[in-house]
């Protein structure tokens, strides 16, 4: 059956002018499709962000350096801030959720195709209107102007008084826009999960990797609504004459800080939630073993979700709240850690005993759970309020925030694109060409990322376009530099090789990790309409069942 | 097969190795950092406090640090041998392992560890914010007024009648006598952060939210730092100074910024450009009719070693570039050109240099 999928396919494909195929992509409401279209979109950002990286860190390379005006410095980090978390790390998330989860759970696509597709529109759209800004907004100088607000946008810097012209206002409705979006694409992500599972598939027996995307999709609307109100009432603010952050009219900077952050800390989590997603998944393949504890998995995951409602004003330690509150914030703050530590152990536990195959995927996996390690327990000394009164808006943060975003979400998802390419696809990503972008990029990673750590310990703040030489940052600043180049030639070799592998590698087959999910028994990549008659599922993972008839799963469930 | 196995732990070790060398490197490279010589001034570290509220600090950082290691180096290694211990070998991969789904006892085990780990850690660090945070003022305490600006600090005893910039004097705190200093930190436009790496943590100077913090110096000299939350374009350059100074030094200090602004008749020219073009728009000197406060007071200017927020040392060269092209030392600061004449800049840097 699989093979003449495809081969309709290629037969259409051959047939068809490319403005018919791109008018295919561009009205299609087919999950696959949307999500291919997701993470190509991020991925493409991906390397926008990494250039503007390249620029702050070429311009950091010395005391004094001049590679850039400070005018331009400051929009440089705005903007690879405001790119790598709304245009690269939540679509590529939302990218795979729409790819996977309807694969996972047995359903022919999402629930509401049509909010599906409007969804990823208003996302894209919303990274088109910040870079727009580049031509469009005449800024301070007349010419055109990114945001410079830096991506958390603090009041009253955002105030037309400090923030004359439009940049701000690309930034505002560029967020507002492609908000929107993510709260469409999560009520769908939610009633897919809720509504659409094949039979058998009760809520005890889906993949982990429907389960945390749940959470994620719950987290997201809780978290995105009060940003998306606080970009509302900042353009009140900056056009209505309204005065909620107008500091100087009786309004209040700092509550422009607790919109943001009550949406900033819960956004990590729904940035990580995913990348945990991806290591549940890969690490059981890869260690031939089921996951170790899925409830508790499962459990820590929603107090993970829960708790981290309620930790955002650790990001404002330094703003003067009083000693109870301080207090309140430093203990939900470290009482995230004991959720994310049983993660952590009980992926342990899946390997132990295991039979580890260090393939591309499972390598990326094992850096993460090294990485991910060290970002928590730096996450701890920041939750604990007075030492982080020394080290918040360091570079000690940077780092920190870095090992988190960089060690443990991209590695993971790294380890999830050489993982299911293969199923997009058909075919295998190279894994000499995937070893050595591993490797690259880990030592890369670590140089950059472990040495940064150490100037924000010396006293360097964050988002400075030049720093004092004399002070113990230079020759740390020289080599995060050199670290930062390391990574930008992994991730070519990257691109290098979804590129290649996509017209010469290896032939994938259904199934080439011999994995036990549903999306594995079906065609590479897989036809239309998913599933030709919809499964029915007896257990966690249908496919060993079906492998081991002799000792199917479904007998210790 | 024993052979192989052993070939194979070999390439893990090296990279085990490999890795443990790159840390001690790092942390080797970190500590030559700290220890590295000083110059005029400490590095600004804050593992190298010298003034109690980060002195509590440090304190409480080592614990964090010690019991973070110690889970860090627990798990690392667990994670370390789970690695090398359960590769996957050649010679018996066709055989799938015992499939394991969990174990409430482990799960117990490794949920309540953490969770005793996480009481004591918070039960020290709520004592360090209270320490910190509730400190009572003494009497003898040295209040100042702290006021952040685009892109520079004002600094006001308001009991001593002083109004200064950029850089702080505070007399040092003896133990058996503390005369510690109690800051109002106010905001006259964005968002700032008072940061002295060596003397507290940070605080942030937030317009319409008046905010504080305290130093309590124990050995005098030089300690730097900068404001250390973004405020628009030269953030970065926006330095701060603090001199501890002993007692007397303090109060000798004190009595020279009481005193009026130099009236040196020979210099009547400057002050008649100071007076009659815009510096007096935004700059104060005593017994002129300049009292601009949107820039530094300028009645003590020479008793000041820098410009522009500590961006340029305060020499002859460095003063006229700054009247005449303030971006070549500081683009994007608020200042504007003056484009004066040749003449009138002369007389007046030959006017501020007599302001001691």
């Amino acid at each position: 059956m699989s093979s003449d999928v495809m081969a309709i396919q290629s037969a259409d494909a051959a047939g068809r002018s490319w403005t018919e195929v791109l008018h295919e992509w561009v009205t299609t409401v087919d999950h696959k499709r949307l999500g291919v279209l997701y993470i190509l979109y991020a991925l493409f950002f991906l390397v926008v962000g990494g250039i503007e990286a390249t620029i702050i860190r070429i311009q950091l390379m010395h005391p004094h350096n001049d590679f850039v005006s400070p005018q331009v410095f400051n929009r440089m980090f705005t903007m690879h801030g405001t790119t790598m978390i709304f245009f690269v790390a939540m679509p590529i998330m939302f990218g795979f959720a729409n790819y996977l989860v309807p694969l996972m759970i047995g359903a022919r696509d999402m629930a509401f195709p049509r909010l599906n597709a409007f969804s990823f529109w208003l996302m894209a759209f919303g990274g088109i209107l910040l870079y727009f800004s580049l031509l469009g907004a005449n800024g301070l100088y007349g010419a055109g102007n990114a945001p410079d607000v830096g991506w958390w946008a603090y009041a009253p810097l955002t105030s037309r008084a400090f923030s004359p012209g439009h940049s701000t206002d690309y930034w505002t409705i560029a967020l507002l826009v492609s908000g929107f979006g993510s709260i469409g694409t999560a009520v769908n992500i939610i009633a897919t999960i809720l509504c659409m599972r094949c039979p058998g598939m009760t809520l005890g027996r889906m993949p982990l990797l429907a389960w945390l995307n749940l959470i994620m999709a719950g987290m997201v609307i809780l978290a995105m609504s009060p940003l998306t109100a606080a970009q509302v009432m900042l353009s009140i603010d900056r056009y209505l004459g309204g005065h909620f952050f107008d500091t100087q009219a009786g309004g209040s900077a700092t509550l422009w800080m607790h919109f943001f952050w009550i949406f900033g800390h819960p956004e990590v989590y729904v940035l990580v939630i995913p990348a945990f997603a991806f290591a549940s998944e890969i690490i059981p393949v890869f260690s031939r073993k089921p996951i170790f504890g899925y409830p508790v998995m499962v459990g820590a995951t929603a107090c993970i979700g829960f708790v981290s409602m309620s930790v955002w004003a650790h990001h404002m330690f330094t703003i003067g709240m009083n000693s109870y509150a301080n207090s309140f914030f430093a203990i939900t703050t470290m009482a995230v850690g004991v959720p994310t530590g049983i993660k952590i152990f009980n992926w342990l536990g899946t390997m132990w005993g295991g039979k580890i195959q260090f393939k591309t995927p499972m390598l990326f996996c094992t850096g993460f759970l090294f990485q991910f390690l060290i970002a928590g327990l730096t996450g701890i000394m920041l939750g604990a309020a007075p030492f982080n009164w020394q080290l918040s808006g360091s570079y000690f943060v940077v780092a920190h925030f870095h090992y988190v975003i960089v060690g443990g979400i991209l590695f993971a998802l790294f380890g999830a694109i050489y993982y299911w390419y293969p199923k997009i696809t058909g075919r295998i990503l190279n894994e000499s060409l995937g070893k050595l972008h591993f490797w690259l990029f880990l030592i890369g990673f670590h140089l950059t990322f472990d040495v940064m750590h150490i100037p924000g310990v010396l006293g360097m703040p964050r988002r400075i376009y030049t720093y004092e030489p004399g002070r113990g940052w230079d020759t740390m600043n020289f080599l995060v530099s050199i670290g930062a180049f390391v990574q930008g030639i992994a991730t070519l070799v990257f691109v290098a090789n979804l590129i290649i592998s996509y017209f010469k590698g290896a032939k994938a087959g259904n199934d080439p990790w011999d994995a036990w999910t549903l999306e594995w028994s079906v065609s590479s990549p897989p036809p239309a309409y998913n599933f030709a008659s919809v499964p029915t599922v007896a257990s966690r993972r249908p496919l060993w069942d079906l492998k081991h008839p002799e000792d199917p799963d479904s007998r210790y469930e | 097969m024993t052979n192989k196995r052993k070939t194979e732990w070999k390439a893990v070790a090296a990279r085990v190795t490999g890795i443990l060398v790159i840390l001690t490197g790092v942390l080797l490279a970190a500590r030559l950092c700290v220890a590295s010589p000083p110059g005029d001034h400490p590095i600004p570290s804050i593992f190298d406090p010298r003034s109690t509220p980060a002195e509590s600090i440090r304190h409480l950082s080592y614990f964090v640090l010690g019991i973070t290691g110690v889970i860090f180096l627990v798990v690392f290694s667990l994670l370390s041998y789970v690695v090398m211990r359960f590769r996957n070998r050649v010679a018996d991969s066709n055989r799938e392992p015992a499939q394991v789904y969990g174990s409430t006892q482990i799960e117990l085990a490794w949920t309540i560890i953490p969770i005793l780990i996480v009481v004591v850690l918070f039960l020290a660090t709520a004592r360090v914010i209270h320490a910190i945070q509730d400190a009572p003022k003494p009497e003898e305490a040295v209040e100042v007024t702290a006021i952040g600006h685009q892109f520079w600090w004002e600094f006001r005893y308001p009991r001593l009648g002083i109004v200064t910039a950029n850089e702080l004097h505070v007399p040092v705190s003896d133990p058996a006598h503390p005369t510690p200093t109690f800051l109002k930190l106010l905001s006259a436009d964005t968002d700032h952060s008072f940061w002295i790496p060596q003397l507290a943590g940070k605080t942030d100077l937030i317009p319409n939210h008046p905010n504080g913090t305290w130093l309590d110096p124990h050995e005098t000299g030089l300690f730097l730092g900068q404001c250390a939350q973004y405020c628009g374009t030269q953030h970065a350059k926006m330095l701060l100074r603090v001199y501890v100074d002993s007692p007397e030094d303090f109060n000798a200090w004190v009595r020279g910024q009481q005193d009026p602004a130099n009236r040196d008749e020979k210099e009547a020219a400057g002050r008649h450009v100071f007076e009659s073009t815009a510096c007096l728009n935004c700059h104060a000197i005593t017994g002129t009719n300049g009292t601009g406060r949107f820039g530094p007071d300028l009645t003590h200017l020479m008793s000041r070693h820098t410009l522009a927020s500590g961006a340029a040392e305060n020499t002859h060269d460095n003063l006229r570039l700054w009247i005449q092209n303030p971006d070549a030392i500081k683009p994007g600061s608020l200042m504007p050109a003056m484009k004066l004449s040749d003449a009138d800049l002369g007389a007046l840097v030959r006017y501020l240099e007599t302001l001691r």
